[in-house]
């Protein structure tokens, strides 16, 4: 199965698989260009006072201290750009916070240190999703640090929305690929969605500090054809419909350590 | 000490001042204290500068296999030892290094003197608000040797405190212990704001406007209203914090109809003016430097003036660019992204200015002026990266992630940081009567510069990647830039040995100062008085035209 990591020495974002990332990966590039128009013109300018004004090359200073013109133009301008900016900065915010209608709905609850799914529908299914140890993951050919030893699975091209809590302290549920992240706050439930355009295993990470193993808790989403999530729900209804007991041992296992 | 007053009279300038630990201890001169804070400025900043160096060891490389050292091996304490870390080294920086460093310190030596005035307004306040600060430090630090998390010593969960992890989360006395320490620390900083803002408006000597106060001044002044408004609001914060932790209150805790949310509204409302705090003063010694070094007046002085007033009262509205995660309102997100672009149209004002100062000037390069200009250009690189996290859309994805982390270093390290520098180079000279050698100096800087470039411009390729902050293990994948990083932080901490070697030879066998080493770029009033100046300086106040 195709899996979408960063790289090493990787200098932008992961590749982008939903509509919202794509939206954000686009602006993004934008305000880079901006950014490196701003900072080059700084740079230039500086550049320029350094060797043009320094005192062997210039020995007596003007008395300049105003200029009306070029202080007005120095405040108008960056209005116009943030102007500029603003328009398509409003657009991506209310496209990331408009979903279309579910296709299937997840509940991801938040813990000290895992993350607990369930499946909104009729299924019943209910796991917990544990990061694998170092010997798991090198067993089962996975990353170390992004594996889980169960994963949301969802079919491509539907609209999932997530619902996200937390049962203790906060957690932040993130899937870089999809353009998410979202806080798990007890006692709210928040909300987001995504469709991902492309099969594939995706990585995220716990983003919102929660104690000691914050950055054990990772994140992952199988995104499968419409054929293989029949047939996984099919299997993971027998095993995980009413087996919280199983995972709820693991999780004793784990602290006991 | 009053009898013996008499006999001192007839000494020049001393007025009977007590002598050794009596001078510091129950000092009410505005000049000592100033020189007692920046001491502890920078003890301070090396405690915290330690912490960074620490944490960028562990993240040197994936694995956790070096904080263990510390821990007796155990995984799970060199995790929380970690979190600590990080919560412990922000703390450090903001409360105890560059707050006492650019308001204690250098406002302190310089404001009474800038406008004329023979001190501060309230001397006895002053000695107080320096002697919370160690009391604070202490119980930081104690705080990371008692039970935080469970079975945890020390609190591992940021300066910013966030409930529940600090209320259900962890247990222990630690957090109690840093909550008393930012009451400390917060009362301090609430007393020197009271009486730097009664300074400036009531001791200005005749003529000097507020109009024609120097731009470090009104710097000071804008800060100190921020503290005095800010500040109130973190203490309401943290003592709802005390009581949903010990007294069963559940302001932050939804099963009893509190909310956690709420507690990070009430901490950023705080938070964001803070950064400004951090900030501002900075922007005043950076104007001074500049228009010194190019022996030019600073350029649109007034609107320089009135773009940090502009900056400190947008800064109260912004707070929530913070919480673009916690599941806002659209519409609530999309006002504080637009407030938070407007923040870049004066720090541009700023930015454009000082290029506009040294613009046709006769420009030399000593060591502050060096630090003033890489703290423009860093500034700068903060600045844009500002601009792309202020975008709530874009923050989905670089929420809590090390592009952050780099842009606040960006705006901190480097332009607090460096203001810091180019400001004791400035006046060290002033302070100590003693010229620091320059070409050590000219070493502290590039070590600095390039040592955090090497640190922080890779976090934003990290935080891009998706590498979420204050992880203290991550995937082979964000390995590289990791590594960059650390060399990074080795180089600048190795610029801030050096930073304590100047400081010796500065104090032990530098040259003495005349009263305007700078030159004729070197107008404001600390430049008429002797190097160090009178123990009272102005006993005839001067007058401005």
């Amino acid at each position: 199965m195709a899996e979408t990591l960063p790289k090493n020495w990787q200098l932008g974002f992961q590749e982008p698989v939903t509509v919202v990332m794509h939206a954000i990966d686009s602006l993004h590039n934008k305000l880079l260009i901006l950014c490196f128009a701003i900072v080059i013109f700084v740079m230039f300018l500086l550049a320029y006072v350094v060797l043009k004004f320094r005192k062997s090359v210039n020995p007596v200073p003007s008395k300049t201290t105003h200029n009306t013109f070029i202080e007005i133009v120095w405040t108008l301008v960056p209005v116009l750009i943030l102007v500029f900016i603003a328009i398509p900065s409003f657009k991506l915010l209310y496209l990331e916070d408009r979903a279309p209608p579910a296709d299937l709905v997840i509940k991801a609850t938040g813990h000290q240190w895992y993350w607990s799914y369930e499946y909104n529908d009729d299924s019943g299914i209910a796991f917990d999703s544990i990061m694998l140890n170092k010997d798991e993951a090198k067993a089962q050919n996975d990353h170390y640090l992004f594996a889980t030893d169960t994963r949301i699975v969802v079919p491509v091209n539907k609209v999932v929305r997530v619902l996200v809590t937390a049962s203790d302290v906060l957690h932040a549920w993130a899937m870089p690929a999809f353009g998410i992240k979202i806080d798990a706050v007890p006692g709210r439930l928040n909300e987001t969605w995504f469709r991902a355009e492309k099969e594939g295993v995706y990585y995220g990470q716990c983003s919102e500090l929660c104690g000691i193993r914050h950055a054990f808790m990772p994140i992952v989403v199988e995104v499968v054809s419409e054929e293989k999530y029949a047939a996984w729900l099919e299997k993971a209804k027998e095993q995980f419909a009413s087996d919280r007991t199983a995972a709820k041992s693991q999780v004793a296992a784990l602290s006991a350590e | 000490m009053a009898n013996t007053a008499v006999d001192a009279h007839s000494g020049h300038d001393d007025h009977g001042h007590p002598t050794g630990w009596r001078r510091y201890l129950f000092s009410t001169n505005h000049k000592d204290i100033g020189t007692m804070y920046l001491i502890f400025a920078v003890l301070a900043g090396l405690i915290g500068g330690a912490f960074s160096v620490l944490m960028r060891i562990e993240l040197q490389n994936p694995g956790v296999d070096f904080l263990t050292t510390f821990t007796g091996g155990s995984l799970d304490g060199a995790y929380h030892l970690f979190n600590a870390l990080v919560s412990a080294h922000a703390i450090i920086m903001i409360f105890f290094m560059v707050m006492p460093a650019l308001i204690g310190g250098f406002g302190n030596w310089f404001v009474p003197i800038m406008i004329g005035a023979p001190d501060m307004a309230f001397p006895r306040m002053n000695n107080i608000s320096f002697w919370l600060l160690p009391t604070s430090l202490i119980l930081l630090l104690s705080s990371m040797f008692v039970e935080g998390d469970a079975g945890q010593t020390g609190f591992g969960g940021g300066w910013t405190m966030y409930a529940p992890l600090s209320t259900v989360g962890a247990p222990g006395p630690a957090i109690d212990l840093i909550i008393l320490s930012m009451h400390w620390a917060g009362a301090a900083s609430i007393l020197g704001a009271i009486n730097f803002i009664t300074t400036i408006f009531n001791m200005r000597a005749p003529g000097m406007t507020l109009h024609k106060m120097p731009l470090f001044v009104w710097s000071v002044l804008v800060t100190a209203f921020l503290l005095l408004l800010s500040l109130p609001v973190l203490a309401g914060a943290i003592t709802m914090l005390l009581t949903d932790r010990n007294f069963g209150t559940t302001f932050f805790d939804a099963a009893g109809g509190g909310d956690p949310i709420l507690y990070q509204h009430l901490f950023w409302f705080f938070g964001h003016p803070e950064v400004y705090i951090l900030i501002l003063p900075g922007f005043g010694i950076v104007s001074h430097i500049i228009s010194t070094f190019s022996r030019k007046p600073v350029f649109g002085y007034l609107g320089m003036a009135y773009a940090m007033v502009a900056i400190g009262g947008v800064g109260f509205v912004v707070w929530a660019h913070h919480m673009y995660t916690v599941g806002m309102d659209v519409d609530t997100r999309a006002y504080f992204m637009f407030a938070t672009l407007v923040i870049a149209v004066p720090t541009g004002i700023k930015i454009f200015s000082w290029i506009a100062t040294m613009w046709g000037g006769s420009i030399t390069f000593p060591t502050p002026m060096l630090f003033a200009v890489g703290m423009i250009f860093l500034f700068t690189v903060g600045g844009v990266t500002g601009v792309v996290l202020a975008n709530a859309g874009v923050d989905t994805s670089l929420h809590d992630t090390y592009y952050v982390v780099a842009h606040f270093h960006y705006t901190m390290s480097m332009g607090a940081l460096f203001s810091i520098f180019a400001g004791f180079y400035y006046w060290i000279g002033k302070m100590s009567g003693r010229q620091y050698p320059e070409t050590l100096g000219k070493i502290h800087f590039w070590l600095t510069f390039i040592g955090v470039n090497l640190i922080f411009f890779p976090q934003h390729f990290l935080g891009l990647a998706g590498m979420p902050r204050r992880y203290v293990d991550y995937p082979d994948v964000f390995a590289g830039w990791n590594y960059v990083s650390s060399i990074g932080a080795y180089v600048s901490y190795a610029g801030a040995l050096v930073f304590l070697v100047i400081c010796w030879k500065t104090l032990r066998s530098g040259a003495k100062v005349p009263e305007n080493q700078w030159g004729e770029g070197a107008t404001t009033l600390e430049w008429t008085l002797s190097s160090p100046p009178p123990f009272h300086q102005f006993e005839k106040l001067p007058r401005i035209k």
